[in-house]
């Protein structure tokens, strides 16, 4: 059932460290001689997955294929892979040439032919004559390339990269990210990269694998994940962006800040709500305002080096970011158009929240650790499990966690155009979601209610 | 005038700390039986140390022998099992790896009179014949903790993944801790190996109770059995003078080298 090009196979993998479910179900092919790249923020399961491929973890669930067979079993020291760490991890007690000779003199290749290969591949990183050289007088960058030398002088058929790059400074890093792309180019084999950095995912890829919450968000080339993201985390993550809420009215017309607008998207039903993605490039500005599609007036005008960056208010109330070569001075009443084919539709991920819990009495109702009024339900009673709905707007959030039924913090934070769709990470690890006015920053410990009125229950089906 | 009172003050703790010591020497070249006398310089005690001619009896050399043998052996297992017991403690996590370390140091604040006592009726408990055997599994049990707090420091200042980039080249665990591991801690598993050694050579009260009846010394239990006969042994000021004189060039050697490494580093 392997295909022959796909030499890494990740199927329904799972992983928890503790209570933290780190990787839940993912599966994922890797084809021979792509240069992957692995892009989240910090603990959405990147550098695990990358752990798991060269066997410093091993899966709680699934299976971990190279080359059509099974190695979720086989120790790291048996893969036929290499892996350039953060931080180089480079050996402070051996110099340059033995640093990169470690490997072949473990796999007991003759001491000429090592002496030939560690030539050539100091070579390819530009670091000949540094051979006697103690690793820990090198620069940043020159233990970098030693450290790549390291791992590509064993000739892996698979070279794994944990943010190498992470450590330079950012011209550095740009120089690194050619020199990494025409080594690829050179050598032929797979990289798999992993990085929290969109621009040097968008650089360095064929394909980027998008991860969030332990979960694969969209997998693509670079291309199609600019263009079109499949969920406003995608689309909030790679690149700037304007992520407005929106209805699908039929086929290739939706609305979004009070205006309707011709796109090219079909399928998503008629009066659906979805999310727009308009990248702030995609905005035509200018000062005519009587054919323009709907009219603005600009708060902010900073200018960037190539393009200038501006915040226009719209008539009808929303907020945009639009990027341009012109500038437009603030307080300048402009007139706006978007082309259908920049306009990106999405469906949601989730209409309100859902969350399961248990009736504690008739008007009370347990979940996420937490014990809330949620008035009269009639049929209802204590013990009983039910599925518990509410809307984005029906939390409130609190200063201080003493305020709330349940306690928990700011763990991602998406503007809107006109309001903040908040994710919030509970005490008890489950996530809500909650549309407000007020501005909180990513981490903030806050309190959390929920209006009783607001809140939907019904019986869990016996299943 | 305030410079004057502080170099006297530094001059006066400094004869009060080696004045016992330069006595000794002073009176190793002398051949009277009791020390203060002085009976003309001579240089026959440390002639009768190395011949084997003593005054006394030949039961002098034998204790330096089972001294310095005692304390290699259990600085040597120590640092074995220090080390290792280092690297475990090292990898544990939070509540736990704070109680062991808590468990680790206890061993050094106990008296020592205490864990002599408490190993001695150990050993009557599990029937252990005491001698040569019980005396190196007691300095074991003190010098180990003391290998454990030097390697410590050395595997935090240790890039952690590199143990992983040398399974990652193919190193199996074993050669990753002989080839990368090891040569990282060894200036720590160093110098706990000669605090452990140090602490052997000079501990009196554990081997007391932990050497049994079969009449094994050491060096500190037999000076003390020595003494209580009436009088120390004369050969016993060479001994100390040259004891001292070793450890005195040793540290001397010491410095000179590790000043000669900070300016070679420097000098990169």
């Amino acid at each position: 059932m392997t295909q022959n090009d796909v030499i890494i196979r990740l199927e329904n993998v799972s992983k928890a460290f503790g209570d933290k479910q780190v990787l839940d179900n993912i599966s994922l092919d890797i084809k021979k001689g792509e240069f992957v790249t692995l892009l989240g923020p910090s603990g959405c399961g990147k550098t695990t997955t990358l752990r798991l491929i060269s066997g410093f973890t091993t899966p709680d669930s699934g299976t971990v294929y190279m080359d059509g067979k099974d190695i979720s079993g086989i120790p790291p020291y048996k893969r036929p892979l290499n892996t350039v760490f953060q931080r180089y991890a480079l050996f402070p007690h051996l110099d340059v040439y033995d640093n990169i000779a470690f490997g072949l003199k473990l796999a007991k290749v003759p001491e000429k032919e090592i002496e030939q290969r560690v030539r050539k591949v100091l070579k390819m990183v530009s670091m000949t004559d540094y051979e006697d050289r103690d690793v820990e007088s090198l620069s940043g960058g020159q233990q970098q390339r030693v450290a790549i030398a390291r791992a590509l002088v064993n000739q892996p058929k698979v070279l794994l990269l944990d943010e190498p790059l992470s450590a330079l400074d950012h011209k550095m890093r740009q120089d690194m990210q050619i020199e990494l792309k025409e080594m690829h180019q050179k050598l032929g084999i797979t990289f798999i990269y992993v990085t929290h950095d969109q621009e040097e995912a968008l650089t360095l890829s064929d394909t980027i694998v998008v991860m969030n919450e332990g979960k694969i968000q969209q997998i693509g080339t670079p291309a199609d994940i600019y263009n079109e993201p499949v969920n406003s985390f995608v689309a909030d993550f790679i690149g700037e962006s304007n992520i407005l809420n929106g209805t699908m009215i039929e086929d290739r017309k939706v609305n979004f800040i009070g205006h309707d607008f011709e796109c090219v998207d079909e399928g998503f039903g008629t009066n659906n709500p979805v999310d727009v993605v308009i990248r702030p490039e995609d905005i035509y500005i200018m000062n005519n305002t009587t054919s323009a599609q709907f009219t603005g007036k600009v708060t902010s005008c900073i200018f960037k080096g190539v393009h200038y960056e501006m915040l226009v208010d719209t008539d009808s109330g929303y907020e945009l970011m639009i990027q341009d070569y012109n500038a437009f001075e603030p307080g300048s009443e402009v007139g706006m158009i978007i082309k259908p084919m920049d306009i990106q539709v999405m469906r949601k991920e989730r209409l309100c929240n859902t969350v399961e819990g248990v009736m504690t009495d008739e008007s009370h109702v347990e979940f996420l650790d937490g014990e809330f009024e949620c008035g009269a339900k009639a049929g209802l009673e204590a013990g009983d499990e039910v599925t518990v709905q509410f809307g984005f707007d029906a939390v409130e959030l609190w200063d201080h966690q003493e305020e709330g039924q349940i306690a928990g913090e700011v763990y991602s934070i998406l503007y809107k155009g006109d309001h903040y769709h908040l994710t919030i990470l509970t005490e008890s690890r489950g996530f809500l979601y909650v549309d407000t006015q007020d501005i909180w920053d990513k981490g903030d410990l806050v309190g959390i209610t929920v209006k009783p009125s607001e809140i939907k229950i019904c019986r869990r089906n016996d299943n | 005038m305030k410079k004057f009172f502080a170099q006297a003050y530094i001059w006066f703790l400094l004869i009060l700390l080696y004045a016992p010591l330069v006595f000794i020497g002073i009176f190793s070249f002398t051949e009277s039986r009791v020390m203060g006398n002085w009976t003309g310089f001579s240089t026959k005690l440390y002639g009768n140390l190395f011949s084997g001619m003593m005054q006394g009896d030949s039961a002098l050399m034998a204790a330096v022998k089972n001294t310095l043998l005692i304390a290699l052996i259990a600085a040597a297992i120590s640092t074995l099992l220090g080390t290792i017991a280092a690297i475990g403690i090292f990898n544990l996590k939070g509540r736990k790896k704070a109680g062991i370390q808590f468990l680790n140091n206890i061993p050094m604040i106990n008296p020592d009179i205490i864990t002599g006592v408490s190993l001695f009726l150990l050993f009557i408990f599990l029937g252990f014949s005491q001698g040569y055997t019980t005396v190196v599994l007691a300095h074991i049990t003190f010098c180990t903790p003391y290998v454990v707090l030097n390697v410590m420091p050395k595997l935090a200042q240790m890039n952690p993944n590199t143990y992983e980039a040398a399974l990652d080249l193919g190193a199996t665990p074993g050669q990753a801790l002989r080839k990368v591991m090891i040569p990282q801690l060894r200036p720590g598993m160093i110098s706990g190996f000669i605090l452990a050694f140090t602490m052997s050579l000079d501990d009196f009260a554990v081997t007391f109770f932990t050497r049994g009846t079969v009449g094994l010394d050491t060096l500190s239990t037999y000076i003390y059995t020595d003494a209580r006969k009436g009088g120390l042994t004369p050969e016993l000021r060479p001994l100390m003078t040259l004891i001292f004189a070793t450890i005195l060039i040793l540290l001397v050697i010491i410095n000179i080298r590790q000043a000669r490494l900070a300016k070679k580093a420097a000098n990169k």
